[in-house]
C-alpha cells in the first residue's frame, strides 16, 4: 500500500535535508511502527507523507496504492485515504470543532462522489465516535484544540481519524500526553480500526504504545533513514538496549 | 453662482459644481437650507482635501474622486428583500423616498419635507473645511429618512433603511432621534449596481436610557464611490451598538463621529472591512468620551486581498471631566496578498487623569501550520482559507448577540470570499 523509495527531503526555507535516502514498504492490513531517537526524522517523515509545504522532497518517490502522491496537496492525498495524528496537533481559535468536522467528512465525501452526510447523521457518527474514546461531547462544543489538554488533543485526533476512515494511518507519538488509561482507550480505538484493507503506520519514542497496539513490524529511524528493520522484538531489544547499539552498528 | 472652470480644477470638482449649478432650483430646501448649499458648494470650489488635510492624510479625495458620474433622472433600483426576515423596509430608490410604511412607536418623516420645511438645515455642511462628505451630501441631498423613535418604545422588528441605486448620483440622509430609554435596532444597506457617486449622512441622537443598535452594510459595485458618515450623540446610560461591514465599493470612506455625552452610557463599534480588487476604503473615527463613567469597546478587523488598500484612523479623546473613562480600542488586520495594504493610525488624547484607555493594532497572514492541519483533514485549500479567514472575523460578528443577524453577516461573508478568495 505504501512503498517509500530512496526518499531525500529538505527544509524547503533552509535546504536543509533531514531524510536522508529512507526506504519503507508498508502493505495493506499491516501495522509498521516506526521508532527512533529524538530528532532522527520520525515527524519530518510524517509530514512529508501528508505534503507539509514547509519540506520539499529533493529526490525518491512516495508511492501510495502504487501511484506517487508527491505532486498531491495535502487535501488531495487526505481525500484518497491518507491520515496523520499530529504529533502536535494544532489549537485553531475561532474555528469550530463540529463545523471543522463536518467540512472534512464531506469534503473527502465529495472528493469521493459520495453524496454528503447530514447533520443529523454527523451528529451520531460523532457521539458514537465520541463515546468509544470516552471524550465529553461538551469538548466539541469549543473551538478546534483550543484549551484541549495534551491528552484531549490526541484523543481528538484519533476521534478524527475513526469519523474520516483513512486507508493509510499514520501516528506520530500518539502516545505522548496520554496516562496509561487514556492509553488503553486511545489503543483500542486505534486497535477497532485495524483491517485488511488498511495499513498503520505508528511513530513511537517508546515500546509502552507497542504493547496495546502490537505491531506487524518495527522500523530504527536514524538520521533519516531506515537503519533496522525486524518484528516486534526488535521493540523489546531497543528497549532493553537503548538505541545506541542499533544506531551506532548501522552508522 | 461662478461655474466657471478655474485652472486648477479637477474633472470632478467641476462636475460636482457644474451639476449644482444645472440643479438646485430642483432640490428640496427652505431658505435656510439654501444658504447652507450654497456655502457647501462655495467650501467645494476651494478644492476637494488632499492628503495635506490632516483627516484625510491616508486618502486623498482630491487625487482619488477621479471622475463623478452624472446624475441619471430615469434610474429607479428596485428594492431589496430585507437581511433579516420580518424587518420593515424604508426604501430609498435611485435618491427618493418610494413608500412610508407605518410603524408603531416611529414616527416617520421622508428628508424631502424636512429640506423643505427648513427642520434640518442645522444637520448640514457648516463650514468645516475638512467636511468634504458634509458639503458634498449638503449640496445635493434630496431625500432619505427621519426617524423618531418614542420615548419608551421597544420596536420588536428591525427597521432596514436601503439606499439603492442604479448608476449616477445619489445623496441621502437617514436622521434618526431615540427617545428615552426606547430600544431599537436598524439596519442600513448601502448597495446598488453600475458606476456611482453616493453620500449617505445620518445624525443620530440615543436620548438618556436608550439602546440602539446600528448596523451598515455596505456593498457597492466596483465602480462606485461611497461617501458615509454617522454621528452619533449618546445621552445618560444609554447604549449605542454600531456595527459595519464594508464589502465592496473602489472608493470608500466612511466617517464615523461620537459624542459619549452623558454619564453612565457605553458605546460599542465593531466594524469588518473586507477589500478586494483595487479597493480603497478608509474608516475614520473621531470618538468623544465627554462624560464621567463612560465605556467604549472599538474592533476592526479587515481581511485584505488582491491590491486593495484599507485604512483606519481612530482618535479618542478623553474630556477633563470624563473620569473613570474605559476605552479600547484595537485593529487586526489580515493580508492575504503581498499588494494589499493596511494603515492603522490609532490616536488617544487624554485629559483626565483617572482612566483606562488602550489601544493596539496588528497585521498577520494567514497561519501556514492551521492551513496545513485543515488541508490534512481533506478540505481543500480555498475552502480552508475560507474557514481560517471566517476565524478571524468570527469574534466580531458573535458580539452582535443577535443569531439571525450572525447568520445573515456570515452569509455575506462566505459570499464575499467565494469571489474573492
Ligand atoms: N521545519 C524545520 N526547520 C528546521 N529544522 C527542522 C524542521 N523540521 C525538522 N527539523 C529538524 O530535523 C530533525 C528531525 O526532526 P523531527 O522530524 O521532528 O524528529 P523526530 O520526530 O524524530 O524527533 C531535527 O533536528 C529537527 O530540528
Ligand atoms: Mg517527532
Amino acid at each position: 500500500m505504501l512503498e517509500i523509495k530512496n526518499l531525500h527531503a529538505r527544509v524547503a526555507e533552509t535546504g536543509t535535508e533531514i531524510i536522508r535516502g529512507l526506504d519503507l514498504t508498508v502493505k495493506a492490513g499491516e501495522v509498521a511502527a516506526i521508532m527512533g531517537p529524538n530528532g532522527s526524522g520520525k515527524s519530518t517523515l510524517s509530514y512529508v507523507l501528508a505534503g507539509r509545504p514547509d519540506y520539499e522532497v529533493t529526490d525518491g518517490d512516495i508511492l501510495y496504492d502504487g501511484q506517487s502522491i508527491l505532486e498531491m496537496d495535502p487535501a488531495e492525498r487526505a481525500a484518497a485515504g491518507v491520515f496523520l495524528a499530529f504529533q502536535y496537533p494544532m489549537e485553531i481559535p475561532g474555528v469550530a470543532t463540529m463545523e471543522f468536522l463536518k467540512v472534512a467528512i464531506n469534503s473527502q465525501r465529495r472528493a469521493r462522489g459520495d453524496a454528503e452526510l447530514k447533520i443529523p447523521d454527523l451528529l451520531k457518527k460523532v457521539k458514537e465516535a465520541a463515546g468509544t474514546l470516552e471524550m465529553d461531547m461538551a469538548m466539541l462544543k469549543r473551538p478546534l484544540n483550543v484549551g484541549f489538554s495534551g491528552g484531549e488533543k490526541k484523543r481528538a485526533e484519533i476521534l478524527q481519524m475513526m469519523l474520516l476512515e483513512p486507508k493509510l494511518c499514520v501516528l506520530d507519538e500518539t502516545d505522548s500526553g496520554l496516562d496509561i488509561d487514556a492509553l488503553k482507550i486511545v489503543a483500542d480505538g486505534v486497535n477497532a480500526l485495524r483491517s485488511p484493507e488498511r495499513a498503520m503506520v505508528v511513530i513511537t519514542h517508546y515500546q509502552r504504545l507497542l504493547d496495546y497496539i502490537v505491531p506487524d513490524t518495527v522500523h530504527v529511524l536514524s538520521r533519516g533513514r531506515v537503519v533496522k528493520s525486524g518484528d516486534k522484538g526488535l521493540a523489546l531489544e531497543l528497549e532493553k538496549n537503548g538505541y545506541a547499539g542499533v544506531v551506532g552498528e548501522a552508522a | 453662482m461662478n461655474v466657471h472652470a478655474t485652472p486648477q480644477m479637477t474633472a470632478a470638482e467641476q462636475a460636482l459644481i457644474d451639476t449644482y449649478g444645472q440643479l438646485f432650483s430642483d432640490l428640496p430646501g427652505d431658505t435656510a437650507v439654501v444658504v447652507r448649499r450654497d456655502e457647501a458648494v462655495e467650501a467645494l470650489k476651494s478644492g476637494l482635501p488632499t492628503r495635506r488635510v490632516e483627516a484625510w492624510h491616508y486618502t486623498d479625495l482630491r487625487r482619488l474622486l477621479s471622475t463623478v458620474p452624472a446624475f441619471d433622472p430615469l434610474a429607479r433600483a428596485k428594492e431589496q428583500p430585507a437581511l433579516l426576515s420580518g424587518a420593515t423596509v424604508l426604501p430609498v430608490l435611485s435618491g427618493t423616498v418610494t413608500s412610508m410604511p407605518q410603524i408603531e412607536g416611529v414616527a416617520i418623516r421622508r428628508i424631502f419635507d424636512r429640506l423643505s420645511d427648513g427642520s434640518l438645515a442645522a444637520q448640514l455642511f457648516d463650514g468645516d473645511a475638512a467636511d468634504a462628505i458634509g458639503a458634498i451630501n449638503t449640496a445635493f441631498v434630496g431625500d432619505g429618512y427621519a426617524l423618531d423613535i418614542a420615548e419608551g418604545a421597544e420596536i420588536a422588528k428591525p427597521i432596514e433603511l436601503q439606499n439603492l441605486h442604479e448608476g449616477g448620483q445619489t445623496h441621502v440622509r437617514f436622521a434618526t432621534h431615540a427617545g428615552r430609554n426606547s430600544r431599537a435596532t436598524i439596519v442600513e444597506r448601502q448597495t446598488g449596481t453600475g458606476e456611482a457617486l453616493v453620500s449617505a449622512i445620518s445624525h443620530i441622537t440615543v436620548e438618556d436610557g436608550a439602546e440602539l443598535t446600528w448596523i451598515i452594510l455596505q456593498e457597492q459595485p466596483d465602480d462606485a464611490t461611497f461617501l458615509g458618515q454617522t454621528n452619533i450623540e449618546i445621552g445618560a446610560d444609554a447604549k449605542f451598538t454600531l456595527f459595519f461591514m464594508n464589502a465592496g465599493g473602489k472608493l470608500v470612506r466612511q466617517e464615523v463621529t461620537v459624542n459619549v455625552a452623558g454619564e453612565g452610557s457605553e458605546f460599542i463599534l465593531r466594524g469588518v472591512n473586507l477589500l478586494a480588487g483595487g479597493t480603497h476604503c478608509d474608516v475614520t473615527m473621531v470618538l468623544d468620551h465627554a462624560a464621567a463613567n463612560t465605556v467604549s469597546t472599538e474592533v476592526i478587523r479587515n481581511v485584505v486581498t488582491d491590491q486593495a488598500k484599507g485604512v483606519f484612523q481612530g482618535q479618542i479623546r478623553v474630556a477633563r471631566e470624563a473620569q473613570k473613562t474605559d476605552a479600547k480600542m484595537a485593529c487586526n488586520t489580515l493580508l492575504l496578498t503581498d499588494e494589499g495594504e493596511f494603515s492603522a493610525k490609532p490616536e488617544l488624547e487624554i485629559f483626565a487623569d483617572d482612566v483606562a484607555c488602550g489601544h493596539g493594532a496588528t497585521v498577520t497572514e494567514i497561519d501556514q501550520g492551521h492551513l496545513f492541519y485543515l488541508m490534512a483533514r481533506g478540505i481543500d485549500e480555498k475552502t480552508a482559507r475560507g474557514l481560517l479567514v471566517r476565524a478571524f472575523l468570527a469574534e466580531v460578528i458573535e458580539d452582535l448577540e443577535n443569531e439571525a443577524m450572525v447568520e445573515a453577516l456570515e452569509e455575506k461573508l462566505t459570499a464575499w470570499f467565494a469571489t474573492h478568495g
